[in-house]
């Protein structure tokens, strides 16, 4: 066996795949997982977890590092920060290519490419990122004291962070695509009883726009078509997350409409072989121990599948 | 006051002086533990080893002595978390705000240091 064929490659390095990574390195397979990011995906940005069974709190940096540990301890391989160039699923064996000419091939691939925070994809969102646009309150906040500030978003995160930031700001403003929010009715209500905080509603925003930092917003209201522009110090977008399933956007896995992987009950993609687990795959919790079961039970149906081609 | 990363630290101002006289390349990331500056310490971690010819160290943002980075005028203007400032032979050759990839670092390292 070369050096870059493996019974088992992971694609994703966040609780589902480290998970993976534990239960078949243990079962003594030979396995790689590779991490377009660093290992611990999602987890690694969260900064405190108080409902992971064991741990009453644990940050995330530190979890998705003992998982990472505790993967290469059984002999799990991880390469992160790789760029994938192709993935080729073939009838036995499947082959990933990278950017830099590596190439790898396993009879049995795990997907669990995570998900990631939505962007605007607006003109100016990159360009004022971290010169006025923000994607946590909880770390940027304090930049903004007596400041006007604009939260983009209706769910349960840009709710209670458009409250929480009233702790700085002078006024918040939330601004919504929609006429009503997603999130919980105790969450909405205290945003819209809170006397710092006004409302836009079925807009989109159009461009962030500026000097040095950000200065103001351009939206569009969907109804009318009316486009408008609001003087803002900040803003902080929080409008949910989608799965990391672009490359395979166009290959033969099966997504649903929301481009989530559909798999089995044995987490088995339509492709034989091609396991998915975690936030890329179609479920209805996502959550770190939802991953790490999936990543569980990807994995032994993996080393069942191996054992039964050998 | 320092940061719980396995990354070396800058502790103080004086410690922060000695590092930029003692060292050509310096790549230092103010922040918390949030979850904008994590992944650049982790990219960070990572990247010691490839680049042997620079010093990689963190600060924590809310220590006091900090200001050596808070205060620079490089960071004028700077709203999201981590500062992240290279130097080279003890000037400001870049500086960033906010989360940046392994790849946005990598850009910088190898445009100043190389």
């Amino acid at each position: 066996m070369s050096q870059n064929q493996y019974d088992v490659i992971i694609l994703g390095g966040g609780p589902a795949g480290l998970t993976a990574g534990i239960y078949l390195a243990r079962a003594k397979s030979n396995v790689l997982i590779l991490d377009t990011g660093t290992p611990g995906g999602q987890m690694i940005l969260t900064y405190e977890i108080a409902n992971y069974p064991g741990f009453e709190s644990i940050s995330g940096y530190q979890l998705s590092s003992n998982m990472a540990k505790q993967a290469k301890s059984f002999g799990c391989t991880i390469k992160s920060n790789v760029k994938i160039s192709e993935i080729n699923f073939g009838k036995d064996i499947h082959e990933i290519a990278l950017e830099n000419g590596d190439t790898y091939s396993a009879p049995a691939l795990i997907l669990a490419t995570g998900g990631r925070s939505r962007m605007l994809n607006v003109p100016g969102e990159t360009e004022y990122k971290g010169r006025g646009i923000s994607y946590c309150a909880t770390c940027d906040g304090d930049f903004f004291q007596d400041k006007e500030i604009i939260v983009v978003g209706g769910g349960n995160s840009a709710l209670e962070e458009a409250v929480s930031l009233t702790k700085y700001a002078s006024k918040v403003t939330i601004l919504h695509e929609f006429d009503h929010f997603q999130a919980f009715e105790q969450a909405v209500r205290e945003a819209k009883e809170h006397p710092k905080i006004n409302f836009i509603m079925e807009s989109h925003i159009t461009g962030f726009y500026g000097d040095e930092n950000l200065r103001k917003v351009q939206y569009k209201n969907l109804k009318t078509g009316v486009e408008s522009e609001l003087s803002i110090d900040g803003a902080f977008i929080f409008i949910g997350y989608e799965a990391n399933t672009s490359a395979f956007k166009d290959s033969d896995v099966k997504l649903n409409q929301w481009n989530e992987i559909i798999t089995d009950e044995k987490l088995q993609t339509n492709i034989p072989g091609v396991f998915a687990a975690g936030d890329c795959r179609t479920k209805q919790f996502r959550q770190i121990t939802t991953a790490v079961a999936d990543g569980t039970v990807a994995a032994l149906n993996a080393l069942n599948y191996v054992r039964e081609k050998k | 006051m320092t940061l719980p990363t396995t990354l070396k630290h800058v502790a103080s101002e004086a410690q922060f002086s000695e590092i930029l006289n003692e060292n050509e390349n310096v790549m230092i990331c103010c922040g918390r533990m949030g979850p904008m500056c994590v992944p650049v310490y982790a990219a960070m971690e990572e990247l010691q080893d490839e680049y042997t010819n620079v010093e990689f160290r963190d600060m924590a943002f809310d220590s006091p002595d900090a200001r050596v980075i808070r205060e620079l005028p490089e960071c004028r203007g700077f709203m999201g978390l981590p500062f992240t400032v290279y130097f080279k032979n003890g000037k400001v050759a870049a500086a960033t705000s906010s989360i940046q990839s392994k790849e946005q670092i990598t850009t910088i390292l190898d445009r100043e240091f190389k």
